[in-house]
């Protein structure tokens, strides 16, 4: 090494920074406002610390009554959890059928122009943007409560979600696929039923497991404003006290959710 | 049968892919169309079957414009053209079959095409091209699982399938081996005779374009430089289509199977 620094002819070795002056100002400032919003949002919540050192008696309390759950309340359950399967399967279905239009104007590479495209992607944030419990709020005035209610508050908040991820797969088709298909002079249907549905039938499947899967879990929730299913019971249970009813409900739930997480697992990894 | 007229594409951003090319293709022949990359070759191509719009010029096929036709025209015509593709092009998540029978697409009805239900002779013509393209028994398997020759044998049935009247065929060969690639050049060349069909060939192994071709067209820069008989390729030619380069290896091999032998056996002593 001594000999290179000789070579080189006495000149100062040179200097390499990976950021120079300016940017690290910058950094440093940027992790100074950090800091201070951060202690800024924890001292403007006005948190009432006697509650909150009270948490671990209250969540003793709480245990004590829940247990032991009430396991012949476990009867009672069945019919509203199989309500709730049923809502979520039914409104990822009809919200998948439903987001296949939107995905293939929200596609870059299909929507016939920037209006269309324009209109897919307000549905798709429209949907998205919404919360599942607040479409079932909105759903439960318009059909009246129950399980109506529920399928379409699940179907349309799947719409944004299953349209996005489908529109994402039709971006990444191979083209030369497409062309090979217009090529024998068929019309844009058949392009798109042999050319293009094939190629993001995988995604399509895909997407819809998946979102089946979070569709469980918002059916079991989406009782609570009176759209059906398990959250119905669950709030009754919660409203009246019976809190080793609510014990036996939230392990129904869990079990539920954990056999959908394993069943689109599974249906995922057989499908792609 | 089929004359382009001045035929001409400009790319968005004003690069001039194809000038005012005029061809003319009166005969059932293997035409060998060759350049250097970016000459203008697939474009060509696409502009016949309107894959590529034409910016300018008429691409004329048995009295019918094509640069002329709505769309719904167009696809009517777009049935008589098959392609062969580079890439194959096959939708590769469908069977062997599905992709055959996607050459009478242009025919059947949309039902038909959904539930897969082609008519019986549809169905008898693909098996029999099967059988003529070396892929008894492939049927059923997917497009994926197939081997690059293999693939290629598909687009070739596929293209078949139309019944067309005239075959584009834009590199069949250049993603495949030496030995495969004049397997497939030979099968596509053997057809189109079969068949008493034209068949415009873009390729880039000139040895191949003069074994096989009864016609080679040069590209360059857009510009139809060589229109001929292979016979009349000579080092001058092909400099006018590529640039100068020492051609004498690639024009030794169109010579008869014994002296091109000998003549290599020279080179190498």
């Amino acid at each position: 090494m001594t000999g290179t620094r000789q070579e080189a002819g006495g000149r100062p070795p040179r200097v390499w920074e990976r950021y120079s002056r300016r940017q690290r100002m910058w950094q440093f400032a940027a992790y100074l406002g950090g800091v201070m919003a951060i202690v800024w949002a924890a001292t403007a919540m006005d948190i009432y610390w006697p509650f909150v050192l009270d948490a671990p008696e209250q969540i003793g309390d709480l245990a004590g009554r829940m247990v032991p759950p009430d396991w012949p309340f476990f009867l009672d359950i069945v019919d509203p959890m199989i309500e709730t399967i049923n809502i979520a399967t039914i409104g990822t279905l009809v919200g998948g059928l439903l987001s296949i239009p939107v995905a293939l104007l929200a596609a870059q590479n299909l929507t016939p122009n920037k209006a269309t495209l324009w209109l897919a992607r307000v549905i798709v944030v429209g949907s998205r943007s919404v919360n599942e419990l607040v479409w079932a709020l909105i759903f439960a005035v318009v059909f009246g409560p129950g399980p109506a209610a529920g399928m379409v508050a699940i179907a349309v908040s799947s719409i944004g979600f299953t349209a996005k991820l489908v529109a994402e797969g039709i971006e990444e088709i191979e083209p030369g696929q497409v062309e090979a298909i217009r090529a024998t002079g068929a019309g844009p249907a058949k392009v798109l039923i042999y050319g293009i549905l094939p190629q993001i039938m995988p995604v399509i499947v895909g997407v819809m497991t998946f979102r089946w899967d979070i569709n469980i879990r918002q059916s079991a929730i989406i009782g609570l404003v009176g759209a059906g299913g398990i959250g119905i019971t669950l709030n009754t249970a919660m409203n009246s006290f019976a809190w080793r009813e609510v014990t036996v409900i939230l392990i129904a739930i869990f079990a539920i959710v954990a056999a959908s997480e394993w069943i689109s697992a599974t249906l995922r990894k057989r499908m792609i | 049968m089929l004359r382009l007229e001045g035929l001409s594409k400009t790319y968005e951003g004003g690069i001039a892919a194809l000038d005012s090319c005029s061809l003319e293709f009166a005969r059932a022949e293997v035409v060998a169309i060759i350049g250097p990359s970016g000459a203008g070759k697939s474009t060509l191509i696409r502009c016949i079957n309107r894959l590529v719009e034409p910016t300018a010029g008429r691409v004329v096929l048995d009295g019918g414009d094509l640069t002329a036709m709505s769309h719904r025209q167009l696809r009517r015509a777009r049935r008589e053209i098959a392609m062969i593709f580079q890439e194959f092009n096959l939708v590769e998540r469908l069977t062997v079959m599905e992709n055959v029978l996607s050459g009478r697409l242009g025919y059947v009805s949309i039902l038909q095409a959904a539930f897969r239900r082609f008519p019986p002779h549809d169905i008898d013509a693909a098996f029999a091209l099967l059988d003529r393209v070396g892929l008894e028994g492939f049927e059923n398997s997917r497009a994926d699982q197939l081997s690059g020759g293999q693939r290629q044998r598909v687009g070739i049935a596929r293209a078949l399938m139309q019944e067309p009247k005239i075959l584009l065929v834009d590199e069949p060969t250049s993603a495949l081996d030496p030995k495969t690639a004049r397997t497939i050049f030979e099968l596509i060349c053997g057809l189109a005779r079969e068949r008493g069909l034209p068949a415009l060939i873009n390729i880039h192994d000139v040895g191949l374009a003069l074994m096989f071709a009864e016609r080679v067209v040069g590209l360059a820069r857009g510009h139809v430089v060589f229109d001929g008989p292979p016979a009349a390729v000579d080092e001058a030619v092909l400099t006018r289509i590529y640039g100068a380069a020492d051609w004498r290896q690639t024009l030794r091999r169109e010579e008869p199977e014994a002296g091109a032998g000998s003549a290599r056996r020279e080179a190498a002593s």
